[in-house]
């Protein structure tokens, strides 16, 4: 059995399954439920000072669907907590108390001045908390009052926020990042010269869900409008490992320990984000589509894969991809690879043709000998991938390898067995000036 | 007191009351929304998709079921009615398994595929409750079409020509329009007086006068419909019933299929309709598993059906002897009536003879079985009315194998007059076909008339 037990920036936990700040983490009553369920940590919902903000009374999510209703994106206005700080504290002693094998950490969000992070941190002290989440990644609601992503969108207050909170507080700091920016390498740079533990991310998306076409007021609707939400679920999940893996590779914040967030929903997407170099990962949208009950599979699923992988415990697969995350210029342009068509497996849909000949290379017949039959011109395939991606049949259609030695028939050259980069290309402007 | 079902000879009120409206029920119920919806987001929105090929009248069927995934209803019917205006009837009564479910990539991939008729019926339902119509009619021609029978190929022509801007008078030899589809089709394939529905929606387009009880042959002659109309369709479907050539065929308890599925349809109370204990029938086609069906339906103790050849070979799908036989109907394969045997109350008893196949003939192989029979049925196909006169028009038409010969545009032999649907060669005996051939007339007539 592989070992899941998971010490995040010196927070142990028994498996690397929190969930994150939000509502499944809002009241003892929920994170006693998660924990009887087998989560190994929470992220409590956001506090804030007295006197506490209040939420909309209508809704305050809406949704994407596949034809199934399958929930596939999520968005929502919801603020920090909407219940008194004392109470909030009281409960989260208690729940630690009860729960100490459990990692329990307390998400923040106060003003941007020192005295309210310093006095709001004595408190959280007292519960016995096992660290802080500093939220800077809010986009709604909060953001217009000079707090969340409007924090986490000036990496100069993110570095000096986390510095009074590492001054104030023994307990590791862990800074929570907006996807809301345009490279997520500043705001990670800027929590590290902080002197941040770690950075978590990403916090929800700037979203509109939709338009009622009726009204035509925004989802979710309250009376008639709509104002921008936080976009969160499965979809987010790629813009998420982007993230995180441009955060692990990073020379400025190399180490920096990442808890990993968005669209996680099985034991697959937490190993992604794992290999992405995520010290562990946070779960929201998923546990609030399904209920606590779907940590059970995360932690079996996620078991049983590093068991057959032969990856003893989670240090094992944290990171294992990022070396393999490289720029597109590094990319071996000696590489080539042409579509295989799988007869026996294909039911002559004709979606790989129709995607190839109207709006990609012509590569893909539709008809051979008078008869309807799906095949690669070698000659017209430039290898792109779009046949296998539109294709109904797993494993249908593959990408192989032209071996080097062998002629691409597309391009009439010898395929080379060196790498070569476009950095080194001729047709690289830059290249031939060196 | 014996149970009603087990009365000997033929009698009515043989089940329970309540039991007809549930063994009549809707025998594919609709599709919800929702399952609409997923069961759209199967297709594989194919290119030159083979369920298209499939459909006699070439649905565009990949982007009606887009539609329905995208929520657009009406877009979705018109796209059905545009090649299909009986889209609704063929959505309840096509043989979908030796169609455009058949052709469907899924049933190759998983022998799944998509519901097809399901969704046309999804598609089609939503927009005729709304009395959605979609088609306007052009400028008026001025040119008078006579269509003659309003069963799926008159209506399927006579909305395409008055679309066109024609104007149609559809002679109707019966109280009722629709053909087969109000008299013919099995009851639970067509609930609720669909058909009927259906013609109202079709003629909304203007420019259609059915004029009921007007027949070939008796009110109407096909040299005076020729000298009053422009053009003349005909779509008569197949009067006749084809007879066993056995001796007491005329006994009481032994009846046409045709005949009495036609009673059943316009029955107000099913419980009153009169079937025997053991029933019997000859046949192998959609008519011979329909008789057996609704007469188990009805209340039958025993129905066997009678077939001269192998199971492969009847023109009933292997679905629809499927589901007869989950309903207790008895297929029994080469054997073929040889005497029947009646009593003072009509029909008593049938001696069936076993047949095979040498050397591509059909053989008695001396081998006989006896059944006692209440009620016997023929459902050993139609053929043309021969009642449609003998005037010099009708007897020029060239005739191929007992149908009224057409070629590809359905026009026949003789100038100005067309014909599609069972009654003309080609079609093979299905509402879909009718309503193709019908449509492809009216563009014929068009062209011509133009
Ligand atoms: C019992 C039975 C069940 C069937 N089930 C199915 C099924 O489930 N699915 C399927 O696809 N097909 C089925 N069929 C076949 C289908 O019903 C026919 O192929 C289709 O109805 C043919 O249409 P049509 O317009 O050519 O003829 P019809 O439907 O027969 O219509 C002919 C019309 O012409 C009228 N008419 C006849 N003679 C004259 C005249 N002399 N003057 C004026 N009017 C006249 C008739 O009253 C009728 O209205 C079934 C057939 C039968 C008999
Ligand atoms: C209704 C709702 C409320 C949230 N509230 C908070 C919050 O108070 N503090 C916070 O840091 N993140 C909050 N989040 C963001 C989540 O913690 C998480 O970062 C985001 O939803 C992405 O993860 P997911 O795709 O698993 O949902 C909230 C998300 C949702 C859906
Ligand atoms: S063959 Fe099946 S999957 Fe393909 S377009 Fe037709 S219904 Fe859709």
């Amino acid at each position: 059995m592989a070992d899941l037990r998971n010490n995040f920036v010196g927070i142990k936990s028994p498996n690397p399954f929190w969930l994150a700040s939000a509502p499944p983490t809002d009241k003892a009553y929920n994170v006693e439920r998660a924990f009887k369920a087998g989560w190994g940590g929470v992220v409590w919902k956001t506090l804030g000072l007295d006197p506490h903000i209040v939420n909309v009374n209508g809704p305050r999510y809406g949704a994407i669907w596949g034809a199934d209703r399958r929930l596939l994106g999520l968005n929502n206005i919801e603020l920090i907590t909407d219940r008194p700080l004392d109470i909030n504290l009281r409960e989260i002693k208690e729940v630690k108390r009860k729960w100490p094998d459990r990692a329990l950490v307390t998400s923040l969000m106060v003003p941007c001045e020192e005295p309210c992070w310093q006095e709001i941190l004595k408190q959280v002290e007292d519960t016995g908390s096992d660290g802080v989440e500093l939220n800077f990644g809010c986009p709604h609601g909060m953001s217009e009052r000079g707090m969340g992503a409007a924090v986490g969108q000036v990496p100069e207050y993110i570095e000096m926020v986390a510095r009074w909170a590492k001054s104030h507080t023994r307990m590791p700091v862990i800074v929570k990042l907006t996807p809301n920016i345009t490279d997520v390498r500043y705001p990670a740079r800027a929590a590290r010269q902080g002197g941040a533990d770690a950075v978590s991310l990403i916090n929800t998306i700037s979203s509109i869900i939709s338009v009622d076409l009726d009204s035509f007021s925004p989802e979710p609707s309250i009376d008639g409008k709509g104002s921008h939400g936080g976009y969160c679920g499965p979809a987010v999940k790629p813009i998420a490992l982007n993230m995180v893996a441009e955060i692990a590779r990073d020379a400025e914040t190399a180490g920096l320990p990442i808890s990993g967030i968005g669209g996680v929903t099985t034991w697959r997407d937490a190993a992604e984000f794992l290999a992405l170099g995520a010290g562990n990962v946070q779960v929201c949208t998923a546990a609030m589509t399904y209920g606590f009950k779907i940590v059970e599979d995360m932690i079996e699923g996620l078991s049983n894969w590093m068991d057959q992988a032969g990856h003893a415990d989670l240090d094992s697969v944290i990171g294992r991809a990022v070396p393999n995350v490289t720029d597109w210029q590094y990319l071996n342009l000696n590489y080539v690879a042409k579509a295989r068509i799988d007869q026996d497996s294909c039911i002559k849909c004709g979606r790989c043709h129709i995607a190839c000949e109207d709006t990609s290379h012509q590569a893909i017949t539709n008809m051979v000998d008078g008869a309807r039959h799906f095949e690669v011109i070698d000659a017209e395939c430039v290898g792109c991938n779009l046949c296998v991606s539109v294709c109904p049949v797993e494993n249908c259609i593959t990408m192989e390898q032209v071996p080097a030695g062998e002629t691409d028939t597309r391009t009439g050259e010898t395929v080379s067995p060196d790498y070569g980069n476009w950095t080194m290309h001729p047709n690289n402007p830059m290249a031939a000036a060196e | 007191m014996a149970k009603p079902q087990t009365i000997d000879g033929i009698a009515a009120q043989r089940l329970p009351a309540d039991q007809y409206a549930e063994n009549f029920a809707d025998a594919h119920p609709p599709l919800d929304g929702h399952e609409a919806l997923v069961e759209a987001d199967r297709c594989y929105f194919c290119y030159d998709a083979p369920c298209v090929t499939a459909c006699p009248t070439s649905i565009d069927i990949p982007k009606f079921i887009r539609q329905i995934s995208t929520g657009n209803l009406n877009g979705s019917a018109k796209t059905i009615f545009d090649q299909n205006i009986l889209g609704g009837m063929c959505a309840r009564v096509c043989p979908t398994e030796t169609l455009c479910e058949q052709a469907c990539v899924r049933e190759a991939a998983e022998g799944k595929p998509v519901k097809i008729g399901l969704l046309q019926r999804h598609a089609t339902d939503g927009a005729m409750r709304d009395n959605r119509q979609f088609y306007e009619r052009a400028a008026p021609t001025g040119k008078k079409i006579a269509v003659v029978g309003g069963g799926p190929a008159g209506l399927a022509c006579a909305h395409r020509l008055a679309m066109y801007g024609h104007d149609v008078v559809v002679l109707e030899s019966q109280p009722k329009a629709g053909g087969l589809n109000e008299y013919g089709i099995a009851a639970y394939k067509t609930t609720d007086d669909f058909a009927q529905a259906e013609i109202d929606y079709v003629t909304a387009i203007g420019g259609i006068e059915i004029r009921h009880q007007q027949a070939l042959g008796a009110t109407v002659t096909l040299d005076g419909l020729c000298e009053d109309y422009d053009a003349v369709f005909l779509g008569i479907g197949l009067g006749g019933v084809n007879r066993l050539g056995l001796a007491g065929e005329d006994a009481p308890g032994i009846a046409d299929a045709t005949r009495y599925i036609a009673a059943l349809r316009q029955a107000d109370d099913l419980a009153s309709l009169p079937v025997g204990r053991r029933v019997l029938v000859i046949g192998g086609g959609m008519t011979a598993i329909d008789i057996a069906a609704q007469t188990k339906l009805l209340g039958a103790e025993e129905v066997t059906i009678a077939y001269r050849r192998g199971r492969e070979d009847m023109n009933a799908s292997a679905l629809e002897q499927q589901q007869a036989a989950n309903k207790g109907v008895v297929i029994r394969h080469w054997v073929q009536p040889k005497t029947i045997k009646t009593d003072a109350d009509g029909v008593s008893a049938v001696t069936l003879e076993y047949t095979e196949n040498r050397d591509g003939r059909l053989v008695s192989t001396g081998d006989e079985i006896t059944l006692q029979v209440d009620q016997l049925f023929r459902a050993i196909g139609q053929q043309l009315d021969d009642n449609l006169g003998d005037d010099e028009a009708l007897a020029s038409l060239t005739m191929e194998k007992g149908r009224i010969r057409i070629n590809g545009t359905g026009q026949t032999s003789l100038s100005g007059v067309w014909a599609g649907g069972d009654c003309a060669t080609g079609g093979d005996d299905l509402t879909v076909t009718a309503v193709a051939e019908g449509r492809d007339a009216a563009e014929a007539m068009h062209t011509a008339l133009a």
